[in-house]
């Protein structure tokens, strides 16, 4: 299967006052177009900072990121934001939403910066398809944890993402609601063809996934497949 | 990917910029209420003042009774005639000295007699006892004589009066009339008649005496440039002009500063829009950074964010511009109404395009200005934002910080120009809101670095967590202090200032003035007439001796060869005037030399030096050294220059273009003249019935009139200097909530917090509370001594006047902006006390 997704030799570090602290050494990886993969590991790993890389949000000290075909280091801030604008989607454990948008509104708006003209329709069929059909017009404060994460699913799949990165999504959830996000999750995954790339410290969610990536102290300490198929 | 740029267009940036602001409706009603009221200030201000400065000039055309006059000692020329005629004069008048005689009693008196064509006066009014007379006298064909003069000779309305071969019915007294009146321009008392009555009296022959006045109504036109275009072409035809301009000498520094007190208020007014604008932008922002970095996140380019948020605000300044200035005129329009018991005279509410273009514009551009530093923020925000981690995510290039900065101070510096009018004023108040600035970010840097340092920990929790407030991420120290600082700063100036110019808006009407003056007492009635005077408890101001001379040659020239020298500089006046002079040792209040030396006395056979006023120097071309030759009554005088006076001529006291030293005049024939002062009418009445009595020829002026119009005026000044002190204050204060209130949701979260971990309604108003009564103190404390400083400066510089500082902005202000930036700091936080978290959380998104 061609890799969506390569990672060489990744290091990253941040300034912590006068210090430099290394969050990530030397991270290699790769993962498949259409595979569902999870990234998993204590808190401070590294995760999140990785999860950042490799969707381009953040540029790496050294190592090289191919996204989509893409080495990521040649391209500038807003040739990276195109890039994810067509062939990514994102999740976050905290939603994300723009306060200031309707469910519809925030769903379509990745499809209104392609120009794309049926954006209402596509982002109605959506959220009708995550079960949302009455909240269109809702202002995500109207909305529960559980309703703004589905918000968030549809407007992760609204422009057919090649790749979709999932930061913790059911951390802020209970786990009834998590459990019915994660299910919607993987069934959009499935009927779209989407790589998932889930960031999680719930190895029962890992689990799921056909790859668990753990990290520790910034380094890869396995990378293996799951029973998963 | 290269090339490859989102298909999203300027449309779609229009729509987000409208959804986003849409849903934070109530966030973007504080931000516009903020420009509403810093654009209404300054509309409603500026408008205020044209008004009051239209009203105030008007006030002064009346103390010559039009826009402007043309007069010539001689029938005008063809080319003055010409210019008459091009301007189209609205009356005219011919005067001149003559005997009149009152057939009743058969008394004679010389008197001053105008000839009289048209509706003048054209502002203010001739006042005539009876009433009716003033508008009956050209009509009817009589005449209207002096109050004086009828009160000498005992004289009536409806007695006669005989102006050469011509005999008038008298129809009233004269009792006041605009025009320049007084002591300077005649001697003698007035008699007013319909001017086809002139030629009749035969009284104008060739070689008379007299002088023909065009007077004009022109409202609308530049005075200035009149003066500077029309009168050097008129001196050169032996005529002159005196526009209303000219008269506000005679209010003299008043009302100079009363425009520049206004000017001061207008430049106020806009940076208090300026701290409106900056303050809720500012936050306005920074509360957006968050959902920038999603936008980016989900593929949004930095333009494109910058854009939606750049359109937002250009159009909520723009709204904001439109609402403000028609607030602002809803103020201007609803003062004279609101204000109708108070105000001590009628204003005509007129709208002037410039302060409402000026409105809108400042609207628009203030906010995108002082957006565009806090909106760089949306450039460089990372999407990483949204992951929670950040690390240098508001990195700001420091050249196009510095070139924001920069574009603010020349807009303003540009708005303070067209203020101003007076580049180097403009520059130096930027300044020095630009160094007050600074001073005010050093105080609230040396603050937070004083907290850090020497932090209580021994205080409680409450209130160290209020100490904490002041100097962690996210505290609002350095936006409130340079808010409440400025604007404290700005209406204490404004304050102070007021008090500077409101102690001189006061005509010295104290027995120290003299109002009546007594001209023609021979030397030998001196003694007598003083001590008719003294007697009725009033008490002789001046008794000066007056010498006659006209100039016989200026620097070796004669004046008749100068008069034909067509390249002569020297104005043509100079050559012809009479000039009255006296004779003294000293200075009197209203002088001060500027160049030379006073010359308290000459002995026999020394120079004569004498002392000439600045105005004379400059028209007749003469300096220190210069010789000049007088030619009084027959006999030669040679004298030099000594000393040139600058004479403040607002001060109604006799005042000399030329004053000789003692020991040279005194033989010289002379006549004299007394002053006194006088409180009353009937006072005034009674002492002129006995002078005139007891010494017929002695001529009685009585200048209460002028000092009633001068009055009149300076009230005015007093009452516009005050209002609109007060009124910039107040809305310096309602900006200054304004700019507290919009930072309502900066503690809601931490307040929350707090209260979900168990906080008690008291401990999170304690909390609140001592923050803001800590930055309200701070602000307000630093922000009225800086005044000070600013205050003495603009005694010193701009005003010219002592400046004694008041004690009310400490007892009064002060207090009351902390107690007011208290009072909204805790309505910020009253939702967190009353609702439950979560309906908070959920509110505030």
């Amino acid at each position: 299967m061609p890799k969506i997704l390569k990672i060489h030799e990744l290091e990253k570090s941040y300034s912590s006052g006068s210090k430099k602290l290394k969050v990530l050494h030397s991270i290699s990886f790769e993962v498949e177009e259409g595979a569902t993969f999870s990234i998993v590991g204590p808190s401070g790993s590294g995760k999140t900072t990785l999860l950042g890389l490799c969707a381009g949000l953040d540029k790496q000290d050294s190592g090289t990121i191919e996204l989509c075909g893409q080495n990521l280091g040649e391209l500038n801030e807003d040739e990276r934001a195109q890039l994810r604008n067509r062939e990514v989607g994102f999740i976050f454990q905290n939603f994300q939403l723009l306060p200031t948008l309707t469910a519809l509104e925030n769903v379509i708006v990745p499809l209104e910066l392609q120009g794309v003209k049926n954006a209402t329709k596509t982002g109605k069929d959506l959220l009708e398809k995550v079960g949302l059909g009455d909240r269109f017009h809702h202002y995500p404060s109207q909305l529960s944890g559980g309703e703004q994460q589905r918000v968030a699913l549809a407007r992760a799949f609204s422009n057919s993402p090649k790749i979709l990165f999932a930061d913790e999504p059911t951390g802020n959830l209970d786990e009834e609601t998590g459990e019915k996000v994660i299910q919607l999750l993987f069934e959009l995954n499935k009927e779209a063809g989407t790589t998932l790339v889930i960031i999680s410290h719930d190895l029962e969610l890992a689990n799921k996934t056909q790859h668990i990536l753990r990290l520790k102290g910034g380094k890869i300490i396995s990378n293996e497949p799951t029973l998963v198929q | 990917m290269k090339g490859n740029r989102s298909k999203a267009g300027i449309l779609w940036l229009f729509n987000m910029a409208w959804r986003d602001g849409r849903a934070s409706i109530s966030r973007l009603l504080l931000f516009i209420a903020s420009i509403i009221l810093g654009i209404a200030a300054v509309v409603s201000i500026q408008l205020f003042s044209e008004n009051v400065k239209q009203n105030i000039q008007s006030q002064s055309k009346a103390l010559i009774g039009a826009d402007f006059i043309i007069d010539s000692r001689q029938l005008p020329n063809e080319k003055v005639q010409a210019i008459i005629d091009s301007l189209g004069a609205d009356a005219y008048e011919v005067n001149f000295p003559s005997m009149a005689a009152f057939p009743k009693n058969g008394a004679a008196k010389l008197v001053q007699v105008r000839g009289m064509e048209g509706n003048f006066p054209f502002y203010g009014t001739l006042e005539t006892n009876p009433t009716i007379a003033a508008s009956e006298y050209q009509q009817k064909g009589g005449a209207l004589v002096d109050a004086t003069l009828m009160l000498q000779y005992n004289i009536k309305p409806g007695d006669s009066i005989k102006l050469g071969v011509v005999t008038l019915p008298i129809l009233g007294t004269i009792q006041g009339m605009p025009g320049r009146s007084g002591f300077s321009s005649s001697v003698a008392p007035t008699v007013l008649i319909p001017f086809r009555f002139v030629e009749q009296t035969e009284l104008l022959q060739q070689g008379s005496r007299k002088e023909y006045q065009y007077f004009f109504v022109a409202p609308d036109m530049d005075m200035d440039l009149l003066d500077e275009t029309l009168d050097p072409i008129l001196d050169d035809e032996n005529a002159d002009l005196d526009t209303h301009t000219d008269t506000s000498r005679q209010i003299g520094r008043s009302y100079d500063n009363m425009g520049k007190f206004l000017n001061l208020a207008a430049f106020i007014a806009l940076l208090l829009g300026c701290i409106g604008i900056a303050s809720s932008v500012h936050i306005y922002i920074k509360e957006k950074l968050t959902d920038v970095a999603v936008l980016k996140c989900i593929g949004a380019s930095r333009k494109q964010t910058f854009l939606i948020y750049l359109i937002q605000i250009a159009v909520m300044g723009l709204i904001g511009g439109v609402l403000g200035t028609l607030l602002g005129i809803g103020i201007q329009q609803a003062l004279p109404l609101l204000l109708q018991e108070f105000l001590p005279f009628d204003i005509e509410v007129s709208l002037t395009i410039q302060p409402m273009l000026m409105g809108v514009l400042l609207g628009l551009i203030m906010s995108v200005l002082f957006a565009l530093l806090p909106l760089l923020g949306t450039w460089y925000v990372s999407p990483l934002e949204v992951l929670r981690v950040s690390e240098n995510a508001t990195v700001k290039s420091r050249k196009i910080k510095i070139i924001n900065f920069g574009a603010i101070i020349l807009f303003i510096l540009l708005f303070s120009i067209w203020i101003f009018k007076d580049i180097l004023f403009a520059i130096a108040f930027v300044l020095g809101v630009f160094i007050t600035f600074a001073i005010l970010t050093g105080i609230s840097a040396l603050f937070i670095r004083a907290i850090k340092s020497y932090f209580p920990t021994a205080w409680g929790f409450t209130a160290r967590t209020s100490l904490l407030n002041l100097f962690r991420p996210n505290n609002q120290t350095l936006v409130l202090v340079l808010a409440i600082g400025l604007g404290t700063f700005l209406i204490s100036t404004l304050y102070f200032t007021k008090d500077i110019l409101l102690a001189k808006t006061s005509l010295d009407n104290t027995s120290e003035n003299a109002n009546i003056i007594l001209v023609d007492v021979q030397p030998e009635q001196r003694a007598d007439v003083e001590a008719s005077i003294t007697p009725s408890g009033l008490s002789v101001i001046d008794n000066l001796s007056i010498v006659t001379m006209r100039m016989h040659s200026i620097n070796g020239k004669f004046t008749n060869d100068i008069r034909k020298d067509t390249t002569t500089t020297i104005k043509n006046w100079v050559l012809n005037h009479e000039f009255r002079t006296t004779f003294r040792d000293s200075l009197i209040p209203s002088e001060t030399i500027t160049q030379g030396a006073w010359v308290k006395e000459v002995k026999p056979g020394e120079p004569v030096k004498i002392s000439i006023s600045e105005s004379l120097a400059e028209d007749a071309k003469i300096a220190i050294g210069d010789p000049i030759v007088f030619n009084i009554q027959g006999v030669m005088m040679e004298t030099t220059v000594g000393s040139i006076r600058k004479i403040d001529w607002a001060r109604l006291q006799l005042n000399f273009m030329i004053v000789f030293p003692g020991g040279v005049l005194e033989e010289a024939p002379q006549f004299h003249v007394l002053t006194t002062f006088v409180p009353d009418n009937a006072t005034s009445a009674s002492l002129q019935q006995e002078l005139v009595r007891k010494f017929p020829n002695v001529t009685v002026f009585d200048l209460r009139q002028i000092y009633t119009v001068i009055e009149d005026i300076l009230g005015k000044i007093s009452w516009v200097i005050n209002f609109m002190a007060f009124f910039s204050i107040l809305t310096g204060i309602i900006v200054l909530i304004g700019s507290v209130r919009n930072t309502k949701y900066q503690r809601i979260r931490e307040s929350v917090l707090l209260r979900t971990l168990g906080a008690k309604g008291k401990q999170i108003l304690h909390i609140t509370a001592l923050e803001y009564l800590f930055l309200g103190i701070l602000g307000s404390l630093a922000g009225i001594l800086l005044s000070l400083l600013s205050s003495q400066l603009l005694a010193t510089v701009l005003f010219e006047e002592p400046f004694v500082p008041s004690v009310v902005p400490f007892l009064i202000f002060l207090p009351a902006i902390v107690l007011l930036v208290l009072i909204i700091g805790l309505s910020n936080i009253r939702s967190v006390l009353q609702s439950p978290p979560l309906e908070i959380l959920r509110k505030v998104g």
